[in-house]
């Protein structure tokens, strides 16, 4: 680049004979490179310490390492095999090898955990093998296998040890979508007992929807009246929305608690006061009832701060101008006022929604049996059933869907825009 | 919005019913947090006001929840841990959130909008999958043996990153308005970017980076998950505790500890609005 | 300061391997335990005669069952915890799946009465991979206040009509579908015969069904006796040693039903590659015999898995053992084969059963 502009005839120069313009370039783009450093330590900061992290989660979604560690030879024999009846007797008999070694009982262990999730009964069928393999000393190793568990003699389990052999596997996805393989390794449904995710995606979308509608419902009537109330009671009032904002979730969900449980605040003043009998006691809590209310309750100032800041913005005097040129207050209020706070209705909209489709702490406090949505169902994976593959399967689908709205949110309100408090 | 004169009557009736509204919906605000103060005094052991509360005898009230908290070792031991793990890991968050905030409001930032999206991510991304990767990762980061689970390294760490957007937005919301000439003028007046940091930008930014590290305080601080995920026995914090107190036994010592947040809030939420009011006046915004 | 003390423990393994090691070298355990009353039983029973004897300092942590955290630990290559007390699926599950020590059945102490070790346990009670110490059980226990003329048996549990109100039950299908299949009729010896047929599992679930609206789950050993004694249910599945302490400690108006009991085992494992592994095991051997066990059932009604024991414990606690014959009249074995087999696909039905 310095040589083109030396060519180019005479060139105005900074005091020390460097061209104008390559000074300039070098002065931006130091400049570039010293914003970029003041940003780096964090950004570093959050890569490693939150980036990485989650793509490692979500790669756990589709690695499959279990029976390729653990019988590598075999897993590479079934490859060829044409699934027709059962597998050779090189296949057995190099399954007999590797389940014998001793030194493989970690893998082994692995392995039968992860078909048992494919299938029940192949954590027995290996340990059993495992601890009979010692007296088989000789081939044929089919009929000696056999012996020990006539499932050695199934076409289905040779079949699902050859299609869970890959390094990696979409079966974790399909499960997460209640879909799953069959022998022939097409892609079916569930049987009907085991189909849930799907509609507990679903729950999770309507319950945040619901919180959502419930909260903008709440919100703008007070949003409203804050914003046009004279400042210093609107601030007054402000407080009102921000102590809540400012106070623990678990404070709020244990007042939650109190107040709607069986012998609570609630249930004991309407039995005070005669509307119910003491038999006949409200079930609010622990169910579905208990966790929109809550959640309704604890994400409500989300929705009012981004409405109050835009409503503080608009000037009373469209509203006053569409009424003198006679518009009624209604068609005053929806035509000319509603519009112009459609941007906060989308950034608080949006802000609830995201929350409240990663809601855990609430439903699993409050939710009872049919108030658990997806994020509760992925800490039973995480901590219970031990089946990290599907939680980072249900994980990487809820993140998704959450990024989707982080986009839409970007392109609505701008991350720049986002306010606080 | 005072009633205008010219109101006809259904619109005079709308107004009180509309006030009537908005009273019930800051009634379903508050009542919830207002609710556990006097029973959190109850003398006996119910979640509920007993015939001596509400007829004002003294014998109806009593402190014994919040000697139980004195009294016991688990309390104590989560309240220390939670200032421990929260003063830490806002340090940290405060620290690298104002220095980023600083390029972040540079107008020749490249990927400007890349960056603010993945610096910010940590608040967007559900807790439940922030507190499962990070379980995974951290008790064997890259592979080696060296597990920041069941530390106290590792949970200020993880509290540090989800602090961390917090601190960027509040102190890039206090940037926007700063005039860039004053760095101008003071280093034309001889003082290096050390100087100029601390004598001229932090003064001004004050507000905001307070009020950000008290939100990457309070993340910490009301933060659950993660801490289920990661922490041990060791580290257990206040809301973990709460947590057990409150899927086991909910005794009313939760009712006590819930009390003393309430007012930790108020006193936050306090200065929160104090240094907002400040920064305004600075910038000379007046309602 | 864990890793300093870590550090210190294996230091002071490295010298016992040495053979330095005497009476003298202290070390540190971490022992993880269920917490509340069970873990409160351990410490009075194992860790503080332990303390006494040996120098060293015990560690208590709590935890709420289940092989995650262990999993973590040994897949990480970094484990914190010596011992675990685990569930018998648990124990059987975790050593098939390579991630607990494997232990020398043979080195255990004979029991008091001279009995070969191996014969002083109850059955099941040593495995590869670990070491019972508590037989407790899984019961139902009702409100007395609440009806005249209690409950009697597991199929009044399923009763609604002759004794209505709520019911709390455990939120995983271990227990429940056992109940439910001897509430219909299954008697014990064939419940997992039964139940090990999709039809059975059908009428398991069936049998559920008629309660379900009724029903509130639990997840923590606590909370039952809480459900109880708030009057959020009237009768409530629950850990026989909870309920004995809700009644004999806090007075509550509880009685226990014995029939149809569930009982199961909970045990000693060490993970693989336990900081303190051999210490571990002598701790082990030291907190399962003869005079330990017994000592232990002093605090918490749960029964010892030493025949040896039996006669040493307290007379006054005999009559609250799950084994005690009066109680132990129609009881079922947990089937460990069973639930390690079956228990992913009954969970996993079980918790859409629960969302429908």
């Amino acid at each position: 680049m310095a040589q083109m502009t030396d060519t180019a005839g005479p060139v105005m120069t900074t005091a020390d004979g460097t061209p104008l313009k390559q000074a300039l370039a070098r002065a931006t783009r130091r400049s570039k490179i010293r914003a970029f450093l003041l940003v780096a330590p964090l950004l570093l900061f959050i890569l490693v310490t939150f980036i990485i992290p989650i793509f490692d989660m979500l790669s756990r979604s589709v690695s499959n390492p279990e029976v390729q560690e653990a019988i590598p030879e075999t897993a590479a024999l079934l490859a060829d095999w044409d699934g027709q009846g059962l597998p050779s007797e090189d296949v057995f008999a190099s399954m007999a090898k590797e389940l014998s070694k001793k030194e493989n009982r970690r893998e082994i262990g692995r392995m039968a955990a992860r078909l048992n999730f494919e299938d029940s009964g192949f954590r027995s069928l290996l340990n059993k093998t495992q601890r009979r393999i010692d007296r088989v000393k000789e081939g044929p190793y089919k009929d000696a296998l056999i012996a020990i568990d006539k499932d050695w003699g199934e076409t289905r389990v040779w079949k699902i040890i050859q299609l869970m052999s890959p390094p990696t596997t979409l079966s974790y996805y399909l499960n997460a979508l209640d879909r799953t393989y069959d022998q022939d390794g097409n892609v079916v449904m569930q049987p009907d007992w085991k189909q849930i995710y799907v509609q507990l995606f679903l729950k999770t979308i309507y319950v945040s929807l619901g919180v959502t509608v419930a909260c903008l419902i709440l919100a703008y009537p007070i949003s409203y009246l804050l914003a046009t109330l004279p400042p210093s009671r609107g601030n007054l009032l402000l407080i009102l929305v921000l102590l809540p904002f400012w106070t623990s979730l678990l404070v709020r969900t244990t007042s939650w608690i109190v107040l709607l449980q069986t012998n609570g605040v609630i249930n004991d003043t309407l039995v005070w006061l005669g509307v119910i009998s003491d038999e006949n006691r409200i079930t609010m809590i622990y169910n579905m009832t208990g966790t929109v209310i809550a959640m309704t309750h604890i994400l409500m100032p989300f929705m009012v701060l981004p409405l109050y800041s835009v409503m503080k913005t608009i000037s009373p005097s469209y509203l006053r101008a569409a009424r003198s040129l006679g518009a009624n207050p209604l068609v005053a209020f929806v035509r000319v006022y509603m519009p112009q706070t459609v941007p906060g209705v989308g950034a608080g909209s949006i802000l609830v929604f995201i929350l409240a489709i990663g809601y855990y702490i609430t439903p699993a406090l409050v939710g009872g049996q049919d108030g658990q949505l997806i994020s509760n169902f992925i800490a039973y994976h995480m901590q219970k059933s031990l089946n990290w593959g599907l939680a980072a399967a249900l994980g990487t689908i809820l993140l998704a869907g959450v990024l989707a709205m982080y986009w839409l949110y970007d392109r609505i309100v701008g991350i720049d825009n986002m306010k606080l408090g | 919005m005072a009633l205008p004169s010219y109101a006809g009557p259904i619109e005079r009736v709308w107004y009180y019913a509309y006030r009537l509204i908005c009273a019930a919906i800051f009634f379903f605000l508050i009542v919830p947090i207002l609710v556990i103060i006097p029973l959190s005094f109850n003398a006996e052991p119910y979640f509920t006001f007993t015939p001596e509360m509400l007829s004002f005898k003294a014998s109806g009230y009593s402190l014994r929840w919040y000697q139980d908290i004195v009294n016991n070792e688990q309390w104590l031991h989560s309240i220390k841990n939670s200032f421990i793990i929260g003063i830490a890991a806002t340090l940290l968050a405060t620290a690298f959130g104002t220095v980023a905030a600083l390029g972040l409001s540079r107008a020749d930032l490249p990927f400007k909008r890349l960056l603010m999206a993945v610096l910010i991510s940590p608040m967007i991304v559900p807790l439940i999958i922030s507190a499962a990767a990070m379980f995974f990762f951290y008790s064997a980061p890259f592979g080696s043996d060296f597990a920041l689970t069941h530390t106290y390294a590792g949970v200020i760490l993880a509290h540090a990153a989800l602090g961390t957007p917090f601190v960027v937005i509040t102190v890039t919301a206090t940037l926007v308005g700063f005039d860039k000439n004053l760095i101008r003028a003071s280093s034309s007046l001889g003082a290096d970017s050390v100087t100029i940091f601390f004598k001229v930008i932090m003064p001004l930014i004050l507000p905001g980076v307070i009020s950000g590290a008290l939100f990457a305080f309070v993340t910490s601080f009301d933060e659950v998950v993660v801490v289920l995920f990661m922490a041990g026995f060791e580290q257990r914090t206040i809301p973990r505790q709460m947590w057990a107190g409150i899927r086991e036994q909910i005794s009313p010592t939760i009712l006590a500890v819930a009390t003393l947040l309430i007012c930790l809030s108020t006193v936050l939420l306090a200065t929160i609005e104090l240094l907002r009011r400040r920064n305004e006046r600075l910038r000379g915004v007046t309602y | 300061m864990k890793h300093l003390l870590k550090s210190a423990g294996v230091a002071a393994v490295g010298v016992a391997a040495l053979g330095f090691a005497g009476a003298a070298s202290a070390d540190t355990l971490t022992v993880v335990s269920w917490g509340g009353a069970y873990t409160k039983s351990q410490i009075e029973a194992y860790h503080k005669p332990w303390m006494a004897k040996t120098g060293d300092t015990i560690n208590s942590e709590d935890y709420n069952g289940g092989l995650a955290e262990i999993r973590a630990q040994v897949e990480a290559g970094n484990v914190t915890w010596d011992l675990v007390d685990v569930e018998l699926s648990d124990a059987v599950r975790g050593c098939d799946e390579g991630i607990l020590e494997v232990l020398d059945a043979a080195d255990l102490p004979k029991g008091d009465d001279g009995t070969a070790a191996a014969d002083d346990f109850i059955q099941g009670a040593v495995n590869e991979c670990a070491v019972a110490t508590i037989v407790w059980s899984t019961v139902y226990a009702y409100d007395k206040t609440k009806f005249k003329e209690g409950p009697k048996t597991i199929a009044d549990f399923f009763d609604t009509k002759k004794f209505p109100g709520k019911r709390g039950m455990r939120k995983v299908p271990k227990a429940n579908l056992e109940f439910a299949l001897m509430a219909d009729g299954v008697p014990a010896n064939q419940v997992y015969e039964v139940l090990a047929t999709p039809k059975g599992v059908e009428r398991a679930f069936k049998k559920l069904d008629t309660i379900k609206n009724e029903t509130i789950w639990w997840e923590a050993g606590a909370q039952p006796p809480q459900l109880l004694a708030d009057g959020e249910v009237v009768m409530t599945t629950a850990y026989n040693g909870r309920l004995f302490n809700a009644i004999a400690n806090e007075k509550k108006p509880f009685e226990i039903v014995w029939d149809g009991q569930v009982w199961d085992l909970d045990l000693w494992v060490i993970p693989r590659g336990a900081p303190n592994k051999d210490r571990a095991w002598e701790f082990i051997k030291f907190s399962t015999d003869t005079q330990r066990l017994a000592d232990q059932a002093k605090w918490i009604s749960y029964g010892p898995v030493r025949r040896s024991s039996f006669p040493k414990v307290q007379p006054d606690m005999q009559p609250h053992m799950p084994t005690a014959p009066n109680n132990f009249k129609n009881p079922l074995q947990n089937d460990f084969e069973f639930w390690a087999d079956y228990g992913d696909e009954l969970n996993e039905r079980f918790n859409a059963w629960l969302a429908s």
